[in-house]
């Protein structure tokens, strides 16, 4: 703060807390007024005070930035209240016109006279390509992580932490079209591998033809996540206190049981958050499942037979031709898609608050 | 269930850097000794050696041999997780894991050994809080987390989770720094107690916990900051508080340097 010098000149600021400048004209001059003028001349007794103690003032910087601070709060409230209030309004009229059933539906044909639409089967292609990818991502993203912070020497580690924070930075566009053009086909081969011998496994079952299957679109999204999930486990892993790690060093344990007792254990609040931020991403992507998807409406659990949609991947695809029913029919599977991430955020926060007696602590 | 530690020509690095040279000492079993010294001097290097924790930081090694009992902890086939089992170690600060309870803390190290009997579990957490005088104050609320101790109960679950794999040595970097006077009597208390049982090494800054604790004590010094430590005089400890024969380890006890 500028104000500073003032400061010296007067011996009535006697508080860490009063840093305001003493130029506000109004409240300010009123109660210098009232202070004893011998406290306040210059060569008195400093800093620390010593004459009456100056009131709490009305207006001021830090009342300012309490105000400015509550006002950006707030705003996060006002967000996302407007953002539902706009889903619910569009959506009502949409879903007051459907004339199927809403959530068991497998089609997708508001645009029709009379509408039908159901939402049950691209929510259940969300959470499946979502589930699939975190399946296969988390693993390895997870061994990534603990290779760059305890395996790794130090500087091999920060390059290959760089890497991967580039990988983050890939936009999803290009891992759409390259899932798309490129990895269709080693998928492909993949699918008709996994079909001929594990074809009793259901989800491996179908006749056919493989390429644009959940099993391509979730491999898009667990290369789009892994980047996510690896930086921000690798950090949490990196915070392990050094104590703790010597602590079960010096009961000998080897590397990976001292991964075990007390790197793990203490990053798990921090596992679980770089987790669901993953399954927060793999849940609204949107164009990289447009471009890999067989965008069909149907639930079913075989992941390697060309189909399934998710409802950020639908709204892509469907929101040019949707007349005033359709968007609002796509505005309601936005406002579907909403409650699912809310759940899972919600059920993120709980597992991690089951445990804060121990995480607490641990701070 | 002690052992005779034997250090000869003990050098250490971190890198570049000599930080205790040329280290001769022998600790007899079921003995307490105490390292003391000026800051610097490489009283916890030389500590930390006896465990092998010292090569865990990058760059770091150390030359010479010591032995357990004869047998060499730095030989090439020795498995060095194994060493650490035998010599346990308490750090300066209290470092439960913090996202354990206290019964899972005291027996961290058996689960680590392969133990999952919960009886025996059961067994040896009784046993070794009950010998680091924890037993009663913790007995009813071992599911709770250690790190919600105050930090002598703390240092005292550490204790007993490094004496539950009954280990031969037990090592202590200054256990008491981080405590207050109580919590630091209950600590010397239990060393006595202790002593029965394992050899002892404690590095303290405190020279009346010194004198109150050990049987024989080592001070370590250096010239000037950057040279390595070295050892000056290892005694008795009532010969070194008393009537020490080197002119430096007197004025360091009696305070006129370091």
């Amino acid at each position: 703060m500028g104000e500073t010098p003032h400061r010296s000149a007067d011996a009535g600021t006697g508080g860490t807390r009063v840093t305001q400048s003493h130029e506000w004209p109004a409240g300010a001059s009123a109660r210098v007024a009232e202070a004893p003028v011998s406290a306040r001349t210059p060569g008195g007794n400093g800093l620390g005070g010593g004459g009456a103690l100056p009131r709490n003032r009305k207006f001021g910087a830090e009342r300012a930035f309490h105000g400015l601070t509550l006002a950006a709060g707030a705003m996060v409230l006002v967000i996302i209240v407007a953002i539902a209030a706009f889903l619910i309004a569009k959506a009502i009229p949409a879903l007051r016109a459907n004339t199927a059933n809403f959530w068991t539906f497998e089609g997708w044909f508001p645009n029709d006279n009379p509408p039908t639409f159901g939402i049950g089967a691209l929510a259940f292609g969300t959470v499946l390509s979502a589930a699939l990818a975190l399946l296969m991502a988390v693993p390895v993203a997870m061994g990534i992580a603990l290779y760059l912070s305890h395996y790794a020497p130090r500087r091999l580690g920060n390059s290959l932490g760089f890497l991967i924070d580039l990988l983050a930075a890939v936009p999803s566009v290009v891992f759409g079209l390259w899932g798309r053009d490129y990895l269709i086909g080693p998928v492909t081969d993949l699918s008709g591998w996994l079909n001929k011998y594990f074809s009793w496994i259901p989800i491996f079952g179908g006749e056919g033809p493989y390429g644009n299957s959940i099993l391509l679109g979730s491999l898009v999204l667990a290369i789009m996540v892994l980047p996510i999930i690896t930086s921000l486990t690798r950090e949490v892993f990196l915070q392990t206190p050094t104590a703790n790690e010597e602590a079960a060093i010096a009961l000998g344990a080897t590397r990976w049981e001292m991964l075990r007792t007390a790197v793990l254990p203490y990053g798990r609040p921090g596992i679980i958050a770089a987790v669901m931020l993953g399954l927060g991403r793999a849940l609204g992507e949107t164009i990289a499942l447009a471009l890999t998807l067989g965008s069909t409406y149907a639930i079913s659990f075989n992941v390697l037979e060309s189909g399934g949609n998710t409802i950020a991947a639908n709204i892509a695809n469907r929101f040019a031709e949707a007349n005033d029913t359709g968007r609002g029919a796509l505005i309601a599977s936005g406002l579907v898609l909403f409650a699912i991430t809310l759940v899972v955020n919600i059920i993120a926060r709980a597992i991690i608050y089951r445990r804060r007696e121990f995480t607490e602590s641990a701070a | 269930m002690a052992k005779r530690v034997e250090a000869s020509n003990v050098t250490a690095y971190y890198g570049g850097f000599k930080a205790i040279e040329n280290i001769n000492l022998t600790v007899e079993p079921k003995t307490v000794t105490a390292l003391i010294g000026p800051s610097g001097c490489g009283k916890s290097t030389f500590l930390r050696s006896i465990n092998r924790m010292h090569e865990v930081l990058p760059g770091a090694r150390v030359e010479g041999s010591l032995t357990i009992d004869d047998q060499d902890i730095y030989d090439r086939d020795v498995d060095v997780t194994a060493v650490r089992r035998m010599i346990g170690m308490v750090f300066q600060r209290p470092n439960p894991f913090p996202t354990m309870s206290i019964f899972e803390n005291v027996v961290a190290g058996l689960k680590l050994n392969g133990v999952r009997k919960k009886s025996i579990l059961d067994e040896a957490a009784e046993k070794a809080l009950r010998s680091a005088n924890l037993w009663d104050e913790v007995k009813d609320r071992l599911g709770k987390p250690g790190a919600g101790l105050s930090g002598g109960q703390q240092q005292r679950l550490c204790i007993a989770r490094t004496i539950a794999v009954e280990p031969q040595v037990v090592l202590m970097d200054e256990p008491c720094s981080a405590l207050d006077p109580i919590s630091t009597l209950a600590i010397e208390d239990l060393m006595f107690q202790l002593k029965d049982k394992f050899t002892i090494i404690i590095v303290t800054h405190n020279m009346q916990q010194a004198a109150r604790v050990s049987d024989r004590t080592a001070f370590f010094s250096i010239e000037k900051t950057g040279d390595p430590g070295r050892l000056i005089e290892y005694d008795n400890t009532q010969k070194i508080f008393s009537n020490p024969s080197v002119k430096k380890t007197e004025d360091y006890i009696t305070g006129r340097f370091g």
